[in-house]
């Protein structure tokens, strides 16, 4: 029996080393995404609008030669303590640049081993600043939490009127943890007074939370967490009949935040990257995409309703194509340097990089939650200028 | 005084709702450990699957279909680890058979991971169950009232089987002594295997309620209520049923105060009840209800 | 492994060919860190190598204790955390406090070892020593917080003892999230700019994968010697029958207390090294589910046996993270597998696991030790056998 198991052992061995073998006229960009965890939801969408771009642009041409673009997809399961092997993958994939990931925490985790391997990453929607902070190889190509923060903070007070805040993240994310920071910091510069509290990871009973706002008189409750606890505090929200605002981050703008909301008397708000009909020819084609592909619709919540998190996405691959174009080759050093100067106009606005590597973006939209037809529906857009 | 009710009426329903649902969990463990001395850690991990059962099913049939058949299927989950995983090593040392267990628990996990992918499932709303009433100055669900007292009329029901009924009897003569049992012709394994069935059955009736209350199943939801239950189960006097259900409302209550105290607190929230274990095992640790024993410490 | 110091001639041969083996071991190491090239098969392979010296330090820890003494602890994972966190703490470079307390004003520990050591002795060395210190400092904070939950909790026993080590590393947990010791631990949030292995080298020479090995393979040493001194043999006398081990005069609590220290401190040590491996860590990531993936990899390997939980450590982490990683990408050889997808991996090894503990309960090695000496020996008589037959 042992003999078998060590020949099994022994042939699985070898075939590992088998398989691995590049074709020369290939790129790879790899894609560093949760597609299961807390995230899962969230990584799926901005994997489809990755998926997608590469759908419609396959190819890419280097100094005359056609190259097809490989996405190797490798799953962080939102966990920290996953993303480095998450990432070595990516790195032994042979990838030219990486996309990714939904979730800061995650991205700052996997950060070294891509650095170590003078590999080029593209943040897509990982809003801490501490992501791009320090290091050489991290761009981004959303909006910070500093300034997301400043806009959330500004809207609950001229906006909603709002005089007390409640604040409710996931203890240990930094992505949760410092949106409330910058909002707390925002707020009280207002003359806000903000009550800030943390749930344990895996945490499935809100009520409590909910009271100790109800208790506190908060006249906003600012909530940003990931969409499986947001599914849950809408859910517990309306059972209890918690009657104040919700305002939430990128994160929220989701079409499973919305289900759960739909039905409801709540007010909830998210700010966000892409406010829906702002391009109606992607968005066609990317409709007509999740719908000829039931396993893309599965993974997009079951529904055609188009996520931020996508059009991010699919702005990174084609910003990851400028920056291999202008590199002129696929060595990871080559895009690396190249990436500074890369300026791309997509979908969710101008693309371009300041010395830190992160998007130099002046716009969020926010957008209330329809509580009877089920869309997202837009507010308003605030620009720097707004929010300072 | 009415104030001090109304700001705080929400912790204690929540806490009362939270700990009858652990009651229900906490019967299965303690009905197990008292036979087998098996701190069955699979446990939390069936009230997970029957969660999932329940958000399958309800995607191709009616609920008055799909929910006999979650607490039928569970049942059946819970027979077939017992035979499969359990009885084998019946003869093999104790911690042989708790590593089974944990490795059972990876397995149904694991399982669950693969099958919905690792994203949260959205539990399907039971008409009425679902529906928001308010008490005093608390807005809450049905569901939240119901728990306690259909925990009770549960334990109730329970506690009569096993007082009145000859399986009843078989089962407090094993856990008793399971050799001198064996001698006295008391089939075990069907003794075992009934207590599987019950433990199982209870924990599909407190996953429907559970999960009604907090309506997301994720892989991992079942093991925390799992680990919180066999405190309460600790805690009431292992082996004791009355005790479990108990403990079970203490811990539950317990937790949701803390959650009130402010924020400097919540993060205790879990581990009050480990603090809450470690102090009973030292001080009591037949628990409160438990009947003297000379092998737990 | 094991040593064999008698006048055997198998022994001395044994012994020399280890001492070859582990010499060819740590050449091949530090080529692949400096010359060998870096294609997909050294990627894959320097983090499996990495990950599997550590894990081996660990399973063998939780070996000492479950498998040497019969003490049935889940509160691996808590010392793990401690270590790593201990470790981090103090070898965070000063400048880069701002950035990692951020929310806590820089924090309230305003120096590194390793950066007052570079100070001293020159940036390798005061690195590699610098990051030796930090782990026996890792080891020491681990194993008096063993020191103090052993007084109340080692009175426990068998599942008892399983279900209350478990309870500590939750709380453990809890404590290491609690913002009131943010300027220490950083609240909930991630340690990271510490030390790590590539900062690890002499001269040129970088140590990456070396490192890991190095530190482990000492540590095992001083746990194979424990095990055959005198105390050693105190712990199996108390896991075969306590009644019998306290009526030869052991005492009881002594020497458990003993293990428990000794165990976690070597579980601080792995912690702070799964520190370095990772560079960033989190006490979120150290729930039960890792000391029951640890338990597993003892179990595997055999419980008793050190060689076994080594060779179990590298082959899981090598399943994992690496062979069989295409369970999880939808095709084999290029032939698309329907049911090959994320999560399936997982599935697959649980089941492994389920059919180990099941049909196989001795593990790889049942309690068992691999040995040359032995080897030789065996052959030897096998031989010996086969002549006296004719």
């Amino acid at each position: 029996m042992k003999k078998i198991f060590a020949i099994a052992l022994a042939v699985v061995m070898v075939m590992a080393l088998a398989v691995p073998a590049f074709a020369a006229d290939e790129i790879v960009i790899g894609v560093f995404e949760p597609l299961s965890g807390d995230n899962g939801a969230g990584g799926k969408q901005e994997t489809l609008g990755i998926q997608y771009a590469n759908a419609e642009t396959p190819t890419v041409e280097v100094d005359g030669v056609t190259y097809d673009v490989k996405l190797v997809v490798a799953d962080n399961e939102s966990s920290t303590d996953k993303a480095v092997s998450a990432a070595t993958q990516l790195v032994a994939a042979g990838s030219s640049v990486v996309l990714g990931t939904y979730g800061s925490a995650v991205a700052i985790a996997g950060s070294d081993t891509f650095g170590d391997a003078g590999i080029p990453v593209i943040g897509v929607t990982c809003t801490n600043p501490q992501v791009t902070e320090g290091n050489e190889h991290y761009f981004r190509i959303c909006f910070l939490d500093p300034f997301q923060g400043t806009v959330q903070a500004n809207f609950a007070h001229d906006e909603l009127g709002a005089t007390k805040a409640y604040c409710l993240g996931q203890l240990g994310n930094d992505y949760d943890q410092g949106l409330i920071n910058y909002f707390t910091q925002a707020a009280e510069a207002l003359g806000m007074e903000v009550t800030a509290e943390s749930f344990p990871e895996g945490n499935s009973d809100f009520t409590s939370y909910l009271t100790n706002a109800k208790n506190a008189g908060a006249e906003v409750i600012f909530a940003p967490c990931s969409i499986s606890y947001a599914q849950l505090i809408v859910e517990q929200a309306a059972s209890q009949g918690i009657d104040v605002p919700i305002t939430a981050p990128d994160t929220w703008d989701s079409n499973v935040v919305m289900e759960a909301v739909q039905g409801t008397d709540l007010e909830v708000y998210c700010t966000t990257f892409y406010a829906e009909g702002g391009d109606p020819e992607f968005e066609e084609g990317f409709k007509e995409y999740l719908n000829s592909d039931s396993t893309a619709l599965a993974n997009n919540g079951g529904n055609d309703m188009i996520a931020a998190v996508s059009v991010m996405g699919y702005d990174a691959y084609y910003t990851a194509l400028e920056a291999i174009k202008a590199a002129g080759s696929a060595d990871p050093a080559d895009v690396m340097a190249a990436l500074p100067n890369v300026t791309y106009t997509g979908v969710s606005g101008a693309i371009a990089f300041d010395e830190i590597g992160d998007a130099i973006r002046d716009s969020a939209f926010i957008k209330q939650a329809n509580t009877e037809t089920g869309v997202w529906d837009f507010v308003a857009a605030q620009s720097v200028a707004d929010a300072e | 005084m009415s104030n001090f009710v109304q700001a705080n009426l929400p912790y204690l329903l929540a806490g009362i709702s939270v700990g009858g649902q652990y009651a229900l969990i906490a019967i299965g463990y303690t009905m197990v450990y008292g036979i087998l001395r098996l701190i069955n850690f699979a446990h939390g991990d069936v009230f997970m699957v029957a969660g999932l059962v329940m958000v399958y099913t309800t995607t191709a049939m009616p609920m008055y279909l799909s929910i006999p058949l979650v607490i039928v299927a569970t049942v059946v989950l819970g027979f077939l680890i017992e035979r499969v995983a359990y009885k084998p090593l019946r003869s093999a040392p104790r911690m042989s058979v708790m590593i089974s267990a944990i490795g059972v628990s990876y397995l149904l996990q694991n399982c669950a991971l693969y099958f919905t992918g690792g994203l949260a499932q959205v539990y399907p709303t039971i008409p009425w169950l679902s529906n928001s009433v308010t008490i005093g100055s608390a807005t809450t669900k049905v569901v939240t009232i119901v728990t306690p007292i259909l925990t009770v009329v549960l334990v109730f029901a329970l506690v009569l089987f096993i007082q009145k009924t000859k399986i009843g009897m078989a089962m407090r003569a094993v856990s008793k002594d399971f050799e001198t049992s064996q001698l006295m012709g008391i089939k075990i394994n069907s003794v075992i295997s009934m207590t599987f069935v019950i433990g199982c059955f209870l924990a599909a009736i407190g996953s429907l309620l559970y999960f009604t209350n907090y309506p997301s199943v994720i892989p991992t939801s079942g093991s925390m209520p799992g680990l919180k239950a066999f405190v309460a189960a600790v805690f009431g006097g292992i082996g004791s049923i009355p005790g479990a259900v108990i403990g079970a409302f203490v811990i539950g209550i317990c937790e949701n105060i803390i959650k009130g105290l402010g924020s400097s607190w919540t993060i205790f929230s879990d581990a009050f009840t480990f603090v809450l274990l470690i102090v009973v095992l030292l001080v009591k640790p037949t628990g409160i209800f438990g009947e003297k024993a000379t092998d737990k410490v | 492994m094991e040593k064999t110091l008698r006048k055997d001639p198998a022994g001395k041969i044994g012994a020399a060919i280890s001492a070859c083996l582990i010499a060819a071991l740590y050449i091949f190491l530090i080529l692949l860190d400096n010359v060998l090239p870096a294609n997909s098969f050294t990627l894959m392979l320097i983090p499996v190598l990495k990950k599997g010296a550590i894990y081996s330090l660990i399973c063998v820890s939780m070996n000492l204790l479950n498998g040497f003494t019969g003490l049935f602890s889940l509160g691996q994972a808590g010392f793990l955390l401690v270590g790593a966190y201990a470790y981090s703490i103090f070898a965070i470079p000063a400048d880069q406090h701002a950035a990692v307390y951020q929310y806590f004003d820089g924090g309230a520990i305003g120096f590194s070892i390793p950066e007052a050591l570079s100070r001293l002795l020159g940036e390798n060395a005061g690195n590699f020593v610098g990051a030796i210190i930090c782990i026996i400092i890792a080891g020491l904070v681990a194993a008096a917080f063993a020191a103090l939950i052993g007084v109340p909790v080692l009175r426990l026993k068998s599942d008892y003892l399983a279900i209350a080590t478990l309870g500590f590393a939750e709380i453990i947990r809890a404590i290491f999230q609690w913002n009131g010791l943010g300027p220490v631990t950083n609240g909930s949030n991630m340690l990271r700019k510490y030390t790590n292995f590539s900062a690890i080298q002499i001269g040129n020479i970088k140590l990456a994968t070396a490192f890991p090995f190095f530190i482990s393979m000492i540590c095992i040493g001083l746990i194979v010697l424990l095990i055959h001194s005198s105390y050693g043999r105190a712990f199996k006398a108390v896991r075969d029958d306590e009644v019998a081990a306290e009526a030869m005069g052991i005492s009881l609590f002594k020497h458990k207390m003993l293990s428990f220290v000794i165990s976690s401190f070597f579980a601080g040590v792995g912690g702070a090294l799964l520190a370095m491996y990772q560079t960033t860590i989190q006490a979120n990531a150290f729930k039960s589910a890792m000391t029951y993936e640890i338990l597993l990899i003892v179990v595997i390997g055999g419980i008793g046996s050190i060689s076994g939980s080594c060779i179990a450590s590298f082959l899981y982490i090598a399943c994992n993270e690496w062979w069989l990683r295409f369970l999880d990408s939808g095709s084999f050889f290029g032939i698309s597998v329907p049911f090959f997808r994320d999560g399936f991996r997982k599935v697959v090894f649980s089941v492994l696991i389920m059919v180990i503990v099941l049909f196989f309960s001795r593990g790889i090695m049942g309690d068992k030790e691999l040995s040359f000496a032995g080897m030789i020996r065996k052959h030897r008589n096998k031989t010996a056998e086969g002549g006296d037959g004719q």
